[in-house]
């Protein structure tokens, strides 16, 4: 097996009363585009900010290319581009500076690279960053973030408030990464439709706990959409053992299950009710399963 | 390479992409002979993650519907007909299929599917001749 990118043990982190991390353990496989869910404050960019080191481990341990971030900063960050939710870049530079700037950081900045980006984006390199649009502060925090080809890149809703050219070029850039070199990307993201597309293996977090890991089809795999119509119009929803979520509406409802199949089929025919289709659900019918409102969530291994 | 690849269904993006190439190859639109994208260029296009294709071009090349060529590219086999003939054969059962659950849903039986099948076929064959005469 090879080394672990991201190894993360039993980490717990606390803001006031508030578990932002809940005794966490998590890991990355290098080679992989790694997606992170979770609903807002789920714990996400708690969980990237130890990984980049900006938060020590309280208790649990964290490690990075096998080394812990907050003592070996300089090795660790230097192996990872990350593009931040917010895109803070410095405003009073011009791109071509930042450029600049960030290459004298990173020894092994690609300079043709980052050029074929800037013009690629249609960029300007003397334009200052605090007059770009927000697309085009994205993309240029983008260029900032993979120029110097790093081993992790890590991206912090990537997709957020942009639109969809801009979207599309951020993700051509993942699957640069990991397509050519076999490089390895971390992103988190609440589109789950992009996670699917994007991702061979999936994290689901939910109140600082791992809700769901493993590979995307195995996650898919483990998962049942059912459509199952009664003989009778439903006034209140049915309770079905062995079911995620149950919705729906009359004589139609929808359900999703994980591995218990037996027992919900059990359970949908001693309510007399008959199943009309059954098919492997979407990550977002299995994120809303799993997280959603008023639904226990499971913890799995 | 034209693929669509749809979030609804639940199918898995490798298998959407496997049964869109041996669709395509059944449909006559990709031929022995010619290169399909590579890895990366097709998981730009689709915006998937490679190895999503990487996978779908292994299972393709398992079956025999693609071969590598080393350091040139992956391309549709010579031996595509016996499989074309099994994957048209695959195609035309799963529209029967869903014809049968849909008609069987709206009280349709087989007789009345069946006397349906004869007049379209009666319809679509008078357009074709007429087309063919306005043509000829």
């Amino acid at each position: 097996m090879e080394e672990k990118v991201v190894a993360i043990e039993g980490v717990t982190r606390q803001f006031g009363l508030l578990k932002a991390l809940d005794d966490l353990t998590f890991s990355v496989d290098p080679g992989c585009v790694h997606g992170l869910v979770g609903a807002n404050g789920a714990g996400k960019t708690t969980l990237i900010k130890h990984i980049l080191g900006l938060l020590r481990a309280r208790s649990g341990s964290v490690r990075v290319f096998g080394l812990d971030p907050v003592k070996h900063p300089v090795e660790v960050l230097g192996r990872i581009g990350y593009l931040s939710e917010e895109r803070d870049l410095p405003d009073w530079m011009r791109i071509h500076e930042l450029a600049r700037y960030t290459q004298a950081y990173h020894p092994k900045w690609d300079n043709s690279y980052s050029d074929e980006l800037i013009q690629t984006f249609e960029l300007d390199p003397q334009q200052k960053i605090k007059n770009l649009s927000r697309g085009q502060r994205a993309l240029t925090g983008l260029i900032a973030a993979v120029a110097h080809r790093p081993d992790l890149l890590l991206l912090d809703e990537p997709s957020s408030g942009l639109d969809a050219i801009v979207r599309q070029d951020i993700l051509r850039e993942v699957v640069r990464a990991v397509a050519d070199e076999g490089r390895t990307a971390l992103f988190s993201s609440h589109l789950l439709d992009e996670v699917e597309r994007m991702s061979d293996v999936v994290t689901m977090i939910h109140k600082g706990k791992v809700v769901l890991h493993g590979s995307l089809d195995d996650i898919k795999d483990g998962h049942q959409h059912l459509t199952l119509r009664f003989p009778e119009e439903q006034m209140v929803r049915p309770t079905i053992a062995g079911a995620l979520s149950l919705e729906g509406f009359g004589n139609q409802w929808q359900a999703v299950c994980n591995g218990e199949l037996e027992q919900a089929k059990a359970a949908i025919q001693a309510l007399g009710a008959e199943i009309t289709e059954v098919r492997n659900p979407s990550l977002q019918e299995i994120f809303v399963a799993r997280v959603g409102r008023g639904v226990p969530t499971k913890t799995e291994g | 390479m034209n693929i669509q690849i749809s979030l609804k269904d639940g199918v898995p993006i490798y298998r959407q992409i496997v049964n869109q190439v041996k669709y395509m190859v059944a449909s006559g639109q990709l031929t022995s002979g010619m290169e399909v994208p590579p890895i990366r260029v097709l998981a730009e296009q689709l915006l998937v993650t490679p190895n999503t294709v990487v996978k779908a071009y292994r299972e393709l090349e398992t079956e025999g519907v693609v071969y590598k060529r080393r350091g040139a590219g992956t391309f549709i086999s010579e031996n595509g007909s016996p499989l074309k003939a099994a994957e048209q054969k695959r195609i035309l059962t799963e529209r029967a299929d869903t014809l049968l659950t849909e008609a069987q849903q709206m009280g349709y039986s087989l007789d009345d599917i069946t006397t349906l099948l004869n007049e379209r076929a009666a319809v679509l064959g008078k357009a074709k001749n007429k087309s063919a005469k306005e043509h000829g």
